[in-house]
């Protein structure tokens, strides 16, 4: 995979803020797939007019899995839509859109100099073919977070309080995912979405358990993730994502959170006040306050754009409310005692005051947030938005004039439930290369992505200086991939395959004693055929974990 | 442009089948608005896919005369599939059967095929008309997967008989078909007209929640449909006038019968409405 041959760029304007380079013209040189100080001899890219980045790095996205393919199959009508991918010499066939397939993924994310992604939300059950559809995804470095706040024997021992053997657990089942990091989603209330009920309030018991509440959950995974020293704190998606008036539910998470490191997902997503759907509105300045002030938590936007797509979820009893609300399809998966999934194909409308405000909440955090080294660029593909779409954002975050043009097209009601107008910081690239590639790279806790100094990944985006914002960073010039130019003039020059980033914390294995017989009890499959074996991630790549103090 | 060529146009562009295909042959571009405008030669080289490789027209055709706004395809189109594709005007003659997805996606025009239809006519179309002399296959008019909704306007008149889902989830645009139709019928129709003077098998209209379905001869109807009234409407004799130039004779007159009017269906709820033909007594 790391390419032998010697490679430099030469003459381009270098923003790599890890290293604190900011647009200086200077040479970045690659050998064996890493970042050198000086090469002799080998290719010699001209990057003159250009910029050079940090390959991108998404904290947040749904990119494989079994939520994801059920989502393809509910959407032909976008597959329709869409040109395929043609097969070429260094390239396979697929189709783009909404949920491209896992070929195209790759390419699409190498086309937009993005390097290093991160899958959101994947249940032990079918992590083995989360597996088989990330190897399935070239060029990308692969990450992802395994489910545990809805996981039924979890919850049991946090309820009765035994949080050692929680811990033990935890780690067991981070290694059967061959997963990264520990998410949770909507704590308490995909299991309480198994009794037709949701989990609202932080500090009431979950429905179907007798006094466990999701505040002891956040708490107890956000503990434990720290324990195990994973290199990504507790990736969170908070209570009441999508309701209006969430907002105080977010300010108690993140007091609950003191402490404890943590990742908040997809924060537009609750950063909502009002009532309900005809008096929403943004809050994102107190949301935005709060966060500043509480160093412990990084966050990514979940930014929306109008247009076409589809919602996918672990927040089983938020989609059947979306559902209602759209009334065009549905799709909810229960995925035994760990979690659940829903999915509901969806268009966010200028003309529709909620999506409006969605819209101009995502863009105002980005904008309030004031260290751009603690939120990242992110749409929850696809929720929000296709990632593929991560340009328009840069060139709405980069100018104010094109976010008034955007405006103009708002509902004028809209505009009084939203702050953005008078909004008129303009990010600058160094800016956007934090948010796009050293930050998240940093909270994936990744020391060599995310940027250019000498020892680095050599993953490396050029892009055409331009003032078009928008055209620049959709179509960057040269993409490198572990010092291979994958990326060349727009079109696939050359699909290496990425590596699955795995950890593999500390646990006592005798935990595996305790989990047996309630598996053996409770699950359909058999408990041998559970864990992920080692030898279904294709290129691993075991990053360690911090020695518990 | 030569004179001749000029000339050329002003007639029809004719094109053999030269063997039925082994495999369906994918020719979207057989339509008057990609054609039209082409010398004979350009007709000749457009692409067609056949399985997974793309070739040429004339491998498969003869291609007799320049481009012009009327097509003739002769021979058996049974495996030609997406013929008039998307076409906005001009007239496409079949002389024999056409293949999958005729018309799907039309915007204007006139489609004739004097043979049989396969699957998914006017599959989506929004206007002009098509006309099958023999019968048509299922999913006449209807929704492809996924999509919300199925043909959006025009006209498909069917001789003979039609397959499963007809007019699936249709909402504007008129089907009428003389021969018997098959389950189905109006699944989740949305709005338009299905016309059923041979009749229909099971579930007709089932989560209709919209939209006329008229039927010359009794129709089992679902549980979730009930009956309102038995009346003429008036919009029908506008629309028997019409057919009557197409030659189909709907009645309409108080002293021939009268439509039992069932709405439904229920379990969406829908306000469809299903018109049962009612003969008065002799």
């Amino acid at each position: 995979m790391a390419g032998s041959s010697t490679l430099r760029i030469k003459g381009g304007k270098v923003y790599d803020p890890a290293n604190g380079v900011n647009g200086e013209v200077r040479d970045v040189c690659v050998r064996d797939g890493k970042v050198v100080a000086d090469v002799e001899g080998g290719r010699t890219i001209d990057a003159q007019g250009c910029v050079v980045f940090p390959g991108g790095v998404d904290v947040h996205t749904h990119v494989a899995g079994a939520a994801l393919n059920f989502a393809r199959a509910m959407i032909p009508e976008d597959h329709r839509r869409n040109l395929p991918f043609v097969r070429t010499q260094s390239s396979r066939g697929g189709i783009g859109g909404a949920t491209p397939t896992t070929y195209v993924t790759g390419y699409l994310y190498a086309g937009l100099g993005y390097t290093t992604v991160n899958e959101a939300a994947v249940p032990i059950l079918s992590a083995r073919h989360t597996h088989e559809e990330l190897r399935d995804t070239p060029i990308v470095d692969k990450a992802c977070c395994v489910l545990m706040a809805n996981n039924e024997i979890l919850l049991d021992l946090i309820e009765k309080g035994e949080l050692e053997r929680a811990r033990h657990v935890t780690a067991w089942n981070i290694w059967a995912a061959k997963a990264y990091g520990v998410k949770a989603v909507n704590p308490g209330g995909v299991a309480a979405w198994k009794w037709g009920k949701d989990a609202k309030g932080l500090f009431e018991p979950v429905p179907g358990f007798s006094s466990v509440t999701p505040a002891q959950i956040i708490q107890a995974l956000a503990g434990i993730v720290d324990e195990l020293g994973l290199p990504h704190p507790l990736h969170l998606h908070c209570n009441n994502l999508g309701a209006p008036g969430n907002f105080t539910t977010t300010l108690e998470t993140m007091k609950v959170l003191e402490g404890s490191r943590a990742h908040l997902a997809h924060l537009q997503y609750h950063a909502y006040g009002g009532g309900d759907w005809g008096t929403m509105r943004s809050e994102s300045v107190k949301v935005a306050e709060e966060f500043n002030s509480r160093k412990n938590l990084t966050t990514d936007a979940g930014a929306v754009l109008f247009g076409n797509t589809v919602t996918i979820t672990a927040d089983g009893p938020w989609q059947h409310l979306l559902y209602k609300l759209t009334g065009r399809k549905w799709g909810n998966i229960d995925v035994e005692n760990e979690t659940g999934c829903g999915v509901v194909p969806y268009v966010y409308k200028e003309k529709n005051l909620v999506n409006a405000v969605q819209w101009a909440t995502g863009l105002e955090l980005l904008l309030l947030i004031n260290d751009p080294w603690r939120v990242y660029l992110t749409t929850d593909h696809p929720n929000g938005a296709a990632f593929w779409r991560y340009p328009e954002i840069i060139e709405l975050l980069m100018s104010a004039d094109a976010r008034k043009e955007q405006l103009k097209a708002l509902a004028p009601k809209a505009l009084k439930r939203v702050v953005l107008p008078e909004l008129d910081r303009e990010y600058t690239l160094s800016e956007i290369a934090v948010i796009t590639s050293a930050g998240p790279a940093r909270a994936l806790g990744l020391p060599h992505k995310g940027h250019l100094g000498v020892g680095a990944d050599a993953d490396v985006a050029v892009f055409n200086e331009s003032k078009d914002v928008r055209r620049m960073f959709a179509y960057p010039r040269y993409v490198l991939k572990g010092g291979e130019v994958v990326i060349e003039e727009g079109e696939v020059r050359r699909s290496v395959e990425g590596k699955g980033l795995l950890v593999r914390p500390a646990y006592d294995e005798k935990v595996e004693g305790f989990i047996r017989p309630l598996f053996q009890q409770y699950y359909t499959m058999s408990f041998d055929n559970y864990p992920v074996e080692m030898e279904r991630i294709e290129h691993p790549e075991v990053r360690p974990c911090q020695q518990p103090s | 442009m030569p004179a001749a060529e000029l000339t050329a146009r002003a007639v029809t562009t004719v094109l053999t089948l030269k063997e039925r295909p082994h495999v369906p042959l994918e020719a979207e571009a057989l339509t008057p608005d990609v054609i039209a405008p082409l010398s004979r030669d350009e007709v000749r080289a457009l692409p067609v896919v056949l399985g997974k490789r793309q070739r040429r027209l004339d491998d498969f055709f003869e291609v007799e005369g320049a481009g012009s706004e009327e097509l003739e395809l002769r021979g058996d189109c049974g495996r030609v599939k997406w013929i008039g594709r998307g076409m906005t005007r001009g007239r496409v003659r079949v002389l024999g059967n056409a293949g999958m997805h005729l018309g799907a996606y039309m915007k204007g025009g006139e489609i004739e095929v004097e043979g049989d239809a396969s699957d998914w006519v006017g599959g989506e179309m929004a206007g002009g008309v098509i006309r099958v002399r023999g019968s048509a296959g299922g999913q006449v008019g209807a929704a492809y997967r996924g999509s919300t909704s199925g043909m959006k306007g025009g006209t498909i008149l069917v001789e003979g008989a039609a397959g499963i889902e007809l007019g699936m989830r249709m909402r504007r645009g008129v089907i009428a078909v003389r021969g018997p139709v098959k389950d189905f019928a109006g699944l989740q129709m949305k709005g338009g007209t299905i016309v059923l003077m041979g009749g229909a098998e099971l579930r007709t209209g089932a989560w209709m929640v919209r939209g006329t379905i008229v039927s010359l001869r009794p129709v089992r109807l679902l549980p979730t449909f009930a009956l309102a009234c038995a009346y003429n409407p008036v919009f029908l004799r506008l629309y028997a006038k019409r057919l009557a130039g197409m030659g189909l004779a709907i009645p309409h007159d108080e002293s021939d019968g009268a439509y039992l009017r069932y709405t439904g269906d229920a379990a969406v709820p829908g306000k469809g409405e299903v018109l049962v033909w009612q003969p008065a007594a002799p």
